[in-house]
């Protein structure tokens, strides 16, 4: 069996497996958001921390719970890491400077986990499990929740309430996240992920010389790291490490973990707003695009050029021998087209082309599927985009699930799709005009200029996948990529919520024949070409110059 | 207005004027473009442009490239680029210049009717003669023939015959008189007749006239919610584009594409990105969209009223008058038991030339179709005595020779064979009831001879709904319409009318009020309302409505009420209206769609144009195969600029729109301004680089 039939058979059985988990999960989370009960643990969650889960709040409400929720994560964040040298259970290891505290803080609050240290040589059992893992929950919860409520934006009606966010926060992390975690954590645990508070050993190398070996809570943290689409590493090496990510089994189940949520949301928001066709609509256009990619990253890396691809079988340098050409290519994809950016091979190492297929998929706004939560409010924006444009060739004013994108919600929209490209390209354009910031570059050229532009795209996109090669621990990277994440995390998010709030308060328009029909593959198409004009041409020029001008040589 | 029929065109000339495609707009003549030139300079005012972000970046631009090409004389390059970018706001000043000149024609001829006039006032029952322009709101004037109106107002007193040509264009005098629903006249109408006082009810300067003038010279314009949402979008893409420009340049100088990327090609890059296509054409647009309804002798007081028609989800249509004719018509002879229908028609058709109104014609005239009955005049018969049509005995007749014939309602005749010691049979009685059941109005046919008196049999008079109007239905379906017949009807006649008709639904004994609560439930359920009327009791419906149409000959309250007006008071207009709002919005999206695919082909003459000499794989993306760098940058320019020029003809006549349903709509309009704009520049930058390398000394 070839390489590429085996990363076919590989991507099949995981459209299987996904195939199989959609129904249920996205009816149960359609339950979860919607049901009136709380259980025990979430009632004793909200006596202790003296939130109201009951009250309905409307939008600028939503927005200011969001905020103040995040903002503690990220000085608790900061000061954990500030003070990781006078805590037990730090393995010794020293505090973090304030530069790299403030980027890693404002990465995993962020749902970025963009990381500019080496997990194994900087971050203690405390900060790693105390602090990380448990941004890793709540910020995929936030984001969800923010999806959740941009969804009742589309099925309510005259009103302006938008749900509770505290309710929503706790119920995701509580019955979707942490479920699914246990579980998963303990599948990576039998197939020999580790899973222990061990300190460092020193083991010789094969070829001599010795080695640091960490343990740590490394299983669990894994599972939560693709299942909330956050990518932050334990160990600096990522996904590639074989203490996270041991056989190809484990690769293919990683793989299936960091998509499952997203793509299951679609199923919630078509039961949400009461037609399951206009949820199949969106996963399709999701689907297209993911697949579609993944074909495209075959092709590039799967070409013969030259003898050392021809023996391997393709471009194989930077990637696992034990994951191959077409499963490193299904992870790749995946994980920039999610926010997730965990890695199980080099981005950097990936043939001119490949990389930036990864950068692409970034750029898109990780919404194909893209990460829990914010992928689907980030299709969401899209289809008003494409609905706006296509519905006004209906001769009608456009309408998408009953409500009329007007004045106001165009607005909204219009502001959320120019957050990432204005933050990716201003940061992306100082770097290279400024003296120093280049320096951090490994590699001169195309590829270079690819380095400093995929550190921003991943960034401001909140993926947080590095092109490798980049040194980003410069206070200059951690700082304006630290603004870039908080800044592409959490003001789209105020655009979405007013969205919703607006949307929220229409009365809906009956659907006649002279509607357009959002729920019919033509519409699918239609979207999947917006998001493709609208995002490519943005980024044509910068991407001429890195991956297109290194992929054609 | 005479000269409103030299800009419209001859329904022929429509594009897509045949059967179906009714929605057109005027012709486009090219030398249009050539008297629109002074304003389109006169637009290029700064404080004029900002209203349009797209277009003030490219003037910006223009500037920019101008200060740099006088700065570096010798630059052909910089000149060619400088002089192309001028021309692209040049001409998108000149396709809104072309769109409103159209207008003006209109303009001027109203201004012509608004000349001063001489109003004669009733003050203390003393007339006084002052100027139109100092009458008050409650002033009473006295009006003669030849007098011209002094302004808008209701009589009061009188009738007189009125020439309203200046406003509608129609020559036909219309008849005013006080009291009910034809009492308004406007300022500026031309009394032929008679005398009539009019209460004043508009103040000068802001007679329907005025109205007329600044709606038709754009003046009034503003900014619709669906084309001040377009501009949002097309702004924040336009920023988007700049970020993109103004940031290639650190990312150019450290590729070593620093002399390549110059302010003059980088600004270049940036006007062809921007979507100056649709921003060229959006007000022209517009301006277009309401000149289409002029042409249609339609004034929309609002550019929102006009859209909303186009998301029109119900449409209230009278019986009368829209979807029947006028009038009901005689249909059938049917005799009872022992006479046979030709007698029947005889006996109806001698009784009924006494009767002059409508349906008594119609007897006549079904008559001479029917049974080749000549239509005999009442002077032909000597001796007859003619009984003529009242609403008070519900019958017309004659009696000659001895012989007395009765046409009439069922109930009046009945009575006078009664009255004559007549019997009326048993199956007259039948075929009534069967005609009533049926939605028709039954006319008794009586004689009596000899014989005695006795019903010959019975005449079917019924509403005969106008031609096409079940296909024109069927089509509003299909769009997504629901077309409810309103008629003051009983239950059982309307149902047959909106059977025959192919309407959705029907209000039948409709009074004001059910047609307001109609409105308000449909509204409920978050439809778009459109009616017409002309009464006073219509003007809260027509208020509520989303789209009210007034019909000319409406009271001033309807027409103050509405917030469209019919100057032909044609109540079938408003399917039209409803067309013409879609095609608007089409035309918006479709440009759109064409201008934001079209960057796609530019990016493929620009990109390898400025790198290529840094990164020579990059000239893969070449596949045009552009001459030289400079043709390829120029060529992308001048398709940019000249692509306005070429849409402008379709964004004055709007996108070809047939009724359809959305899916089919959308099909289309993609492939063709999708497809179409994604392909078309391709062919076009390549043909424009052909001739550019043409020219010596470049390429």
């Amino acid at each position: 069996m070839g390489p590429l039939s085996a990363g076919v058979l590989q991507l099949l059985a995981l459209v299987v497996a996904l195939g199989l988990a959609y129904r249920p999960l996205g009816d149960y989370m359609a339950r979860v958001y919607s049901s009136d009960r709380h259980l025990r643990v979430e009632k004793w969650i909200y006596k202790a921390t003296g939130a109201d889960p009951d009250t309905q709040m409307r939008w600028p409400a939503y927005v200011r719970a969001v905020l103040a929720f995040s903002l503690v994560g990220v000085l608790f964040l900061y000061l954990l890491q500030r003070v990781q040298g006078h805590l037990p259970g730090s393995l010794g290891f020293a505090s973090i400077d304030p530069d790299q505290a403030f980027n890693t803080a404002a990465s995993f609050v962020a749902n970025t986990n963009w990381q500019s240290y080496y997990g194994e040589q900087a971050m203690g059992h405390v900060v790693q499990t105390g602090g990380l893992a448990v941004q890793n929950f709540v910020s995929a919860a936030v984001g969800m929740a923010v999806a959740v409520a941009l969804v009742r934006g589309f099925a309510r009606s005259r009103t302006g309430e938008l749900g509770n966010f505290w309710s929503d926060l706790v119920r995701g992390t509580v019955r979707i996240l942490l479920p699914i975690s246990v579980l998963g954590a303990l599948v990576l645990v039998a197939c020999g992920a580790i899973q222990n508070f061990a300190g460092i050993h020193e083991v010789g190398q094969f070829l001599g010389g010795p080695q640091q070996w960490n343990g740590g809570a490394v299983a669990s943290q894994e599972v939560i790291k693709e299942l909330g689409t956050n990518g932050g590493g334990y160990f600096n090496a990522n996904s590639a490490h074989p203490f996270e990510n041991p056989t190809p089994f484990t690769n293919l189940f990683e793989i299936f973990l960091i998509l499952v949520i997203p793509f299951a949301l679609t199923r919630t928001f078509g039961r949400m707003v009461g037609s399951l066709k206009q949820g199949y609509a969106i996963l399709g256009a999701m689907a297209t695009i993911w697949v579609g990619f993944i074909a495209l990253m075959w092709w590039t890396e799967f070409a013969h050029h030259g003898p050392a691809f021809q023996i391997a079988g393709g471009a194989l340098e930077g990637k696992e021998t034990r994951f191959g050409v077409g499963a490193s290519s299904i992870f790749a994809v995946s994980t920039t087209l999610t926010s997730t950016g965990a890695v199980d091979s080099f981005h950097s190492s990936f043939t001119g082309l490949g990389g930036g297929i990864t950068i692409l998929g970034m750029q898109l706004g990780e919404i194909a599927p893209g990460g829990v939560g914010s992928g689907l409010y980030g299709m969401l924006i899209m289809a008003v985009i494409a609905v706006f444009i296509a519905g006004l060739m209906v001769g009608r004013t456009p309408e998408y699930l009953g409500k009329k994108i007007g004045t106001r919600e165009i607005k909204l929209a219009a502001c959320y799709i120019l957050i990432t490209p204005a933050l990716v390209l201003v940061f992306t354009a100082f770097a290279m005009a400024l003296p120093t910031p280049p320096h951090s570059m490994t590699n001169s050229g195309a590829h270079g200029f690819s380095e400093i532009l995929y550190a921003y795209t991943s960034g401001a996109n909140n993926n947080g996948s590095a092109f490798a090669g980049l040194n980003a621990d410069t206070q200059w990277f951690n700082t304006t990529i630290g603004l870039a994440m908080l800044l592409g995390r959490f003001l789209p998010i105020v655009f979405v919520l007013a969205l919703a709030g607006s949307l929220a308060q229409q009365r809906p328009v009956p659907v006649t024949a002279g509607t357009l029909r959002t729920e019919k593959p033509l519409f699918t198409g239609m979207l999947i070409g917006t998001l493709l004009i609208v995002s490519a041409l943005t980024y044509f020029p910068a991407l001429a110059l890195g991956p297109l001008a290194e992929g054609l040589a | 207005m005479s000269t409103a029929t030299e800009t419209r065109a001859p329904h022929q000339d429509l594009p897509g004027g045949q059967p179906g495609g009714r929605v057109g707009g005027g012709l486009f003549d090219p030398r249009q473009l050539l008297t629109s030139l002074p304003e389109a300079l006169r637009k290029l005012d700064p404080r004029v442009m900002v209203k349009s972000p797209v277009m003030f970046v490219v003037l910006v631009g223009s500037v920019v490239t101008t200060a740099l090409a006088i700065a570096h004389p010798g630059d052909w390059f910089g000149w060619a680029i400088t002089a192309w970018l001028w021309l692209t706001v040049v001409f998108a000043n000149l396709a809104e210049a072309v769109a409103e000149g159209r207008g003006k024609a209109q303009a001027d001829t109203l201004r012509r009717a608004k000349t001063d006039t001489v109003a004669r006032r009733l003050a203390q029952g003393a007339e006084e003669r002052i100027p139109g322009t100092d009458l008050r709101v409650g002033d009473l004037v006295v009006c003669e023939a030849g007098d011209t109106v002094p302004g808008d107002g209701d009589v009061v007193e009188g009738v007189a015959s009125v020439d309203e040509s200046a406003i509608t264009g129609e020559s036909a005098p219309v008849i005013r008189e006080s009291g009910g629903d034809r009492s308004a006249v406007t300022g500026g109408t031309k009394v032929l007749s008679d005398r009539i006082v009019i209460r004043i009810t508009t103040r000068p300067g802001e007679t329907f006239i005025d109205r007329m003038i600044s709606l038709v010279e754009g003046a009034a314009r503003q900014k619709t919610p669906n084309e001040i949402a377009l501009n949002i979008l097309l702004a924040s893409l336009t920023i988007v584009f700049v970020l993109a420009v103004v940031t290639l340049k650190p990312f150019a100088i450290y590729a070593g594409a620093d002399r390549q990327t110059s302010m003059v090609v980088l600004t270049a890059l940036l006007v062809c990105l921007i979507p100056t296509t649709i921003g060229a054409l959006l007000s022209a647009i517009g301006i277009a969209g309401m000149d289409r309804l002029v042409q249609r002798n339609v004034l929309a007081m609002s550019g929102r009223a006009v859209e909303a028609a186009g998301d029109v989800s119900t449409l209230l249509l009278d019986k009368t008058g829209t979807i029947t004719l006028g009038n009901r018509q005689a249909a059938e002879f049917l005799p009872v038991q022992g006479t046979t229908a030709a007698e029947v028609a005889d006996a109806a058709q001698l009784s009924s030339l006494a009767d002059e109104t409508p349906e008594g014609r119609s007897v006549v005239v079904l008559a001479k179709e029917e049974y080749g009955l000549r239509e005999r005049h009442q002077g032909e018969l000597s001796g007859a005595e003619w009984i003529a049509f009242t609403a008070q005995t519900r019958m017309s007749g004659v009696d000659v020779d001895g012989r007395r014939v009765r046409k009439g309602a069922a109930g009046s005749v009945m009575a006078w064979v009664r009255e004559q010691g007549g019997r009326v049979p048993q199956d007259a009685d039948t075929l009534a009831a069967r005609i009533s059941e049926a939605g028709g109005t039954p006319l008794l046919v009586a004689v009596q001879d000899g014989g005695g008196a006795r019903v010959l049999g019975v005449v079917h008079l019924k509403d005969v709904v106008k031609e096409g109007m079940r296909e024109r239905f069927a089509e509003l379906r299909r769009m997504g319409i629901r077309t409810v017949m309103i008629t003051g009807d009983n239950p059982l006649t309307a149902r047959a009318i909106a059977d025959e008709a192919g309407v959705d639904d029907f209000l039948a004994e409709a009074t004001p009020e059910d047609k307001m609560a109609l409105i308000k439930r449909e509204q409920a359920g978050g439809k778009l309302v459109a009616m017409t009327g002309d009464g006073t009791n219509d003007a809260p419906a027509l208020a509520q409505a989303d789209v009210g149409v007034a019909m000319n000959t409406g009271t001033s309250a309807a027409k103050e009420a509405g917030n469209m007006v019919d100057l032909d008071s044609n109540p079938t207009k408003l399917i039209e209206i409803v067309e013409i709002g879609k095609q608007l919005l089409i035309t918006r999206g479709a440009l759109t769609t064409f201008s934001i695919a079209n960057d796609v082909a530019k990016y493929f003459a620009i990109i390898p144009a400025m790198f290529a000499a840094a990164y020579p794989s990059l000239d893969k993306l070449n596949i045009m195969a552009l001459s030289s760098p400079e043709s390829a940058i120029l060529s992308a320019v001048v398709f940019n600029a000249l692509i306005i020029v070429a849409l402008v003809p379709l964004a004055l006549r709007g996108v070809r729109y047939r009724p359809s349903s959305a899916d089919s709509m959308l099909r289309r309009n993609l492939g063709i301004y999708g497809l179409g704009g994604l392909i078309a520049p391709f062919i076009g930058i390549k043909i424009i680089d052909l001739l550019i390398s043409l020219i010596p000394g470049i390429g």
